[in-house]
């Protein structure tokens, strides 16, 4: 074996040639890629679609059934159509006796090192917050992740208080995030000591978005429903 | 390209005399290419936070690697001189394209703390250098030989680096703990620094060991 | 590794005739007030906590030297000085195994695997509390109120927590100035600060007491003046413009100065005679870096305090600053350089 004799290719190849060894790669790689596509695509699909609806039955604990809804442009929502793949969606989940148990809304913010992106669920008989799930974070592992792990502070999201006032339009009190040890009220989250910024991020996002779905979702509760018709 | 190509065989020029049994022993060890070449540095200190994400890359490195060896190898009479390199990295991005799909039907979890490295695979020179300094000179048996030797070697360093940045920051090795329950972890062997220490003890050691054989 | 009677001669502003040791001595001599008024307001805890460090720097530099086969070099007093700057950057209720690895790290990693005193690009103490904050950033930024009246006969338990082990921090704590202004916008008095009546790091609490340290090595022309002024000043300048654009989001001057580890930073840290530039010019811009940097991290970064990365991240920057200005005050004034 000889590794430093030079490559055995004459070095005046004609372009013909070049043309002809590139054309000839790029056709068998492109196949390779299409072959190993068309062979994953159902399982990855399967894997994202699984990965979603385990993250939505953690949110919303006791359902047994999910359902994809859009926001429309009329404020009022409709089961999912693939067309309108720009409209914001939200997921109604249902119990065994295709009651309405709650929705999971996703929402995202600033978090210490990049975006967060975080699902919640949101009882509407409860008008309560009963779970989340951070569904991507780049927090300081051992610091800032604490906002997945930490079983006081995921605690504070069994029954995060969301109630609306009596005319329903508005909630009574906006999420927030105080310093840790002085949750006092039913609407605040107890923050993380070393992950202050971080649990600040989750109390200000919900804060944000439970105020502009809240009222939207409870009007509407009545149009999330099982509807076995349609197929 | 020229240079480079000459230093490179300059640099494995010194160790031809091998028997070709040895093809697959010399990336483990002597030529190592983590604590000896040092390439690929990349992923090794972004990648190996943890003993499964190290183990994850060394695999779809070493899948990239044998593969693109074969097909560079069974080629190497049939791609001109002059569009050598755009071949070989049109062949290696096909592979990394696969094994990205691959890992997304294995398990989504897995890919997403991968996250872009997968993709990265594509520029990780030792792919580039086994293909252009190996493959293309030698037969598919010696390619594969090799490819699995650099690519088992690529494997174990990212693993030493993987379990002992795991085990200091986070006080288990695969997930599964060791320590008690209140073993306080050192934060900094997972995040980036923590890369650059463990490497730098690694070569430390590694070298001491090659400098007393 | 310099020998005992090798002068040191890079810095400008040591005279001929002085050694390496008697240098460091004095500089443990205006330390050591500084060390007295944090064991005297932490009490027992600060104390450990300062010794525990200090016997981690000096026994490791003999270890190394020991494993190197080279004579040892902890009689010069460099150990000590680590040692000791690095537990004053601690906090009170610091758990000593981890007060000890800091030391270690510092010597191991920010000295010897240089080449030992002289060689450093960093200074010690501070690669030692970087690691620590990096490894354990719940454990160092866990305050604790000074002047307890139990201090001096009970040691807190995360002080004596199982090396290797998560210490309980749960117990007590004290938010700092500075942590108290970025997360609670409360400003404490410039006077408590200035005198030390404070929560904070062992030694970052009373300013007057290192200001006066300072003082003496400066008036024993044993430290560069230009570089404590040089930081205090553009620190002083730069959240002085902030204060009158915005006195409410924005703390006064004198706070800034006086909060936190800037003081002892400025004054013991940033004066690392093998870390900082060498010609005038440099100096000045060196310490202009570490005051701009320190008020942009305090005033916009995720960490209430700044000092210890700006001082790296500056003498990360002395050997450039260095070639910088040296090449342009040769053409000019030459005589500048030769001193």
């Amino acid at each position: 074996m000889n590794e430093s004799k030079s490559i055995p290719v004459s070095s005046s190849a004609s372009s013909g040639k070049m043309l002809q060894a590139m054309v000839g790669i790029g056709v068998l790689c492109a196949l390779l890629i299409v072959l190993t596509y068309e062979g994953t695509f159902d399982r990855i699909e399967q894997n994202k679609a699984v990965a979603l609806e385990q993250a939505i039955f953690k949110v919303l604990p006791g359902i047994t059934q999910t359902e994809a809804y859009q926001f429309n442009e009329n404020n009022a929502f409709s089961l999912l159509d693939s067309e309108n793949t720009d409209r914001e969606i939200i997921y109604a989940g249902f119990d065994s006796n295709d009651q309405l148990v709650g929705v999971a809304i996703t929402t995202s913010g600033q978090g210490y090192a990049d975006i967060l992106r975080i699902l919640y669920g949101y009882d509407i008989e409860k008008e309560a917050i009963i779970g989340i799930h951070v569904l991507e974070s780049k927090e300081t592992p051992g610091l800032g992740d604490k906002i997945e792990k930490d079983a006081n502070f995921l605690e504070n999201f069994k029954a995060l208080d969301v109630s609306l006032n009596e005319n329903k339009s508005e909630l009574n009190n906006t999420v927030v995030t105080v310093k840790n040890g002085t949750k006092q009220n039913p609407w605040e989250v107890d923050g993380i000591t070393g992950a202050t910024i971080s649990s600040r991020a989750i109390g200000d996002m919900l804060g944000l978005s439970t105020k502009r779905w809240v009222p939207l979702v409870f009007k509407n509760k009545d149009s999330f429903k099982i509807q076995k018709v349609e197929e | 390209m020229a240079d480079n190509n000459k230093r490179n065989a300059g640099f494995l020029g010194s160790i031809a005399t091998a028997p070709s049994t040895d093809e697959f022993i010399k990336g483990l060890w002597r030529d190592n290419p983590v604590f000896v070449q040092v390439l690929g540095m990349c992923p090794v200190l972004a990648v190996s936070n943890t003993a499964e994400n190290a183990l994850a890359m060394g695999l779809a490195t070493t899948f990239v690697l044998l593969m693109s060896n074969i097909l560079v190898s069974s080629l190497r009479n049939f791609i001109p001189k002059q569009v050598r390199i755009a071949s070989y990295i049109l062949i290696i991005a096909t592979f990394v394209t696969i094994i990205d799909y691959v890992i997304q039907a294995i398990s989504i979890e897995l890919h997403k703390s991968l996250g872009a490295f997968i993709s990265l695979i594509v520029v990780n020179c030792l792919i580039l250098s086994r293909a252009e300094a190996f493959a293309s000179k030698n037969t598919i048996g010696k390619s594969i030989l090799d490819a699995l030797g650099m690519g088992v070697g690529f494997t174990f360093a990212l693993f030493c680096l993987g379990a002992v940045r795991e085990l200091l920051g986070n006080g288990s090795l695969f997930d599964y703990s060791l320590f008690p329950a209140n073993f306080q972890n050192w934060i900094v062997m997972i995040l980036p620094a923590g890369g650059f220490f463990t490497l730098a003890i690694w070569l430390l050691l590694f070298n001491s060991m090659k400098k007393k054989e | 590794m310099l020998s005992k009677t090798l002068h040191i001669s890079t810095s400008p502003h040591i005279t001929k005739g002085v050694s390496t040791d008697s240098i460091m001595r004095n500089v443990v001599y205006a330390l050591l007030p500084v060390v007295f008024f944090a064991v005297y307001s932490f009490g027992l805890s600060a104390f450990l906590v300062i010794i525990t460090s200090t016997v981690a720097c000096v026994f490791t530099e003999h270890y190394l030297c020991k494993l190197s086969k080279k004579e040892s070099t902890i009689s010069d007093w460099s150990a000590v000085i680590t040692g000791l700057l690095l537990g004053l950057t601690l906090p009170p209720i610091f758990p000593l195994w981890m007060a000890f690895c800091g030391g270690v790290i510092a010597i191991a990693l920010g000295k010897y695997i240089f080449g030992g005193l002289g060689y450093n690009v960093f200074n010690p103490a501070l690669v030692g509390r970087a690691v620590l904050q990096a490894s354990f950033p719940v454990a160092i930024t866990t305050w604790y109120p000074s002047f307890l009246p139990e201090r001096f006969s009970n040691i807190p338990s995360s002080t004596l927590a199982f090396p290797f082990m998560e210490p309980d921090l749960d117990a007590m704590s004290g938010a700092t100035p500075l942590s108290a202004f970025k997360f609670d916008q409360v400003s404490t008095a410039t006077n408590d600060l200035a005198l030390g009546l404070i929560s904070g790091s062992t030694g970052e609490t009373c300013a007057l007491l290192i200001l006066l340290g300072g003082i003496y090595l400066i008036a024993r022309n044993m430290m560069n003046w230009r570089i404590p002024v040089a930081v205090l000043g553009s620190a002083f300048v730069l959240s002085g413009i902030f204060y009158l654009i915005d006195s409410q989001a924005y703390p006064s001057p004198l706070f800034m100065l006086f909060s936190g580890g800037l003081m002892l930073g400025a004054v013991f840290m940033a004066t690392d005679m093998v870390a900082s530039p060498l010609t005038p010019l440099g100096v000045w811009i060196y310490g202009a870096v570490i005051g701009l940097l320190t008020i942009i991290i305090r005033l916009w970064g995720g960490l209430p305090e700044g000092v210890m990365y700006a001082i790296l991240l500056a003498n990360a920057l002395s050997p450039h600053i260095d070639k910088m200005t040296q090449s342009r005050v040769y053409g000019t004034t030459k005589s500048k350089v030769s001193t």
